[in-house]
């Protein structure tokens, strides 16, 4: 039962877990970057292992996933850019926070 | 406090997900039938290439479209040049580049033509391409991207451009998107070309317009 | 009991969530981009792995290789910034 697409899979929530616990929290706006990247890498594992449960190879999710990694380095070079123009102009690598207490 | 609620709710997130696929049965749409029994009708013999560019070939279009807004994001930012940006180009480097770069376009090439029958196809292709441009901008052999020009915006725009257009020329023939099978892989082929010189001047735009390195040219 | 295969798997999916820790954890940001090349590079097994060579190759081009480097980069940009007195030419 447990055969290399579930541990993948598992692999791939843990991923995504850690990408998402690690943006919330993190201040730096390039670890960030990073950790969403992570996300995003965890979501792919995830879509290809989980379709491909049963030991067989499906081409759909793979395409999809194809289409989501050059998504993924647009959307990064975009948010790199925004960082870079943000940091020229204020000198800061961090969005300000309002304090909750 | 917000720290370890965080990171307890991020545990209790994968532990949840872990169990539910755990428990999940076999799926209910199962596209693999579909997608082999219309193969001999799609032009290619890799089921994947036939997906991103027959069956899902909307998805492909709008996914370079969305890389091309990315780009206007990134010109529309806008960088301020910084100032001793010219580093000495180190001649080993440059010499490692420029034996490496005809042998990566042969490579893509091949990836190129070969996405009709094994793994490879055009989006391979145009980041292997892609990968030779930003190699040799940083041994110091091309320069970086300042307001595109005519030429550069041509080459940018093309792929997207030669998608549409045939697939809006096969309109006549079926819906939008609906090759008839008897030219089906060569439009295929037409269609990778584009997008592999599109994708390479985009993907190498991503990193060369925010690069600032105009080699000396404002 | 555990056939080779599937341990070299458990052993990849282990190389990855160290990797993708150490990204996260590490202390200072070129370390954390350098590991996160690292995770793309193991990725790219995995997806051999998982019998997709397509997504194999374009991870290790764009998600290792592009990715990595536009990083690198807006990290080099960002530290001549901070500090101009620091001539390269």
């Amino acid at each position: 039962m447990i055969n290399s697409s579930l541990v993948f899979t598992i692999t791939g929530i843990v991923l995504f877990a850690m990408g998402a616990a690690a943006v919330i929290m993190m201040n730096n706006l390039l670890r960030r970057i990073l950790a969403f990247n992570l996300m995003g890498s965890g979501i792919f594992l995830v879509l290809v292992g989980l379709a491909q449960r049963q030991d067989a190879v499906d081409p759909v999710p793979q395409a999809m996933v194809l289409t989501g990694i050059v998504v993924a380095v647009a959307a990064t070079a975009l948010a790199l850019a925004l960082v870079r123009k943000l940091h020229a102009l204020s000198g800061r690598l961090d969005l300000p926070r309002r304090d909750n207490g | 406090m917000k720290r370890w609620s965080v990171i307890l709710a991020a545990i209790a997130l994968s532990v949840a997900l872990i169990l539910a696929i755990l428990e999940l049965g076999p799926a209910g749409i199962d596209l693999r039938l579909p997608v082999a029994e219309n193969m001999a009708s799609s032009g290619v013999t890799h089921p994947v290439t036939a997906v991103l560019l027959n069956f899902r070939g909307y998805d492909t279009l709008l996914e370079v479209a969305v890389l091309l807004i990315a780009l206007f994001g990134i010109l529309a930012v806008g960088m301020e040049p910084l100032p001793s940006l010219v580093k000495p180009a180190d001649p080993m480097l440059q010499r490692l580049a420029r034996f490496a770069c005809p042998l990566v376009i042969v490579a893509g090439v091949y990836l190129l033509w070969a996405g009709a029958f094994r793994p490879g196809g055009a989006f391979q292709a145009g980041a292997l391409l892609a990968a030779a441009i930003v190699l040799l901008h940083l041994s110091g052999l091309w320069p970086g991207w300042g307001t595109p020009s005519w030429r550069q915006r041509l080459l940018l725009s093309g792929g997207f451009a030669v998608f549409l257009a045939v697939s809006v020329a096969m309109m006549g023939f079926g819906a939008l998107l609906e090759y008839p099978q008897a030219y089906a892989g060569l439009l295929i082929l037409l269609i990778e070309s584009g997008l592999t010189l599109s994708l390479a001047a985009i993907l190498a735009g991503l990193f060369l317009f925010l690069s600032r390195d105009t080699g000396g040219n404002p | 009991m555990i056939s080779v295969s599937l341990s070299f798997d458990l052993l990849l999916a282990g190389a990855l969530l160290w990797s993708a820790w150490r990204t996260l954890a590490a202390r200072r940001i070129d370390l954390a981009i350098v590991m996160f090349i690292v995770f793309g590079l193991l990725m790219t097994i995995a997806w051999t792995r998982l019998r997709a060579p397509d997504i194999g190759l374009a991870e290790a081009a764009i998600g290792a290789g592009l990715t990595g480097a536009l990083l690198l980069d807006a990290l080099g940009a960002i530290r001549r910034k901070k500090s101009p007195s620091k001539d390269n030419a």
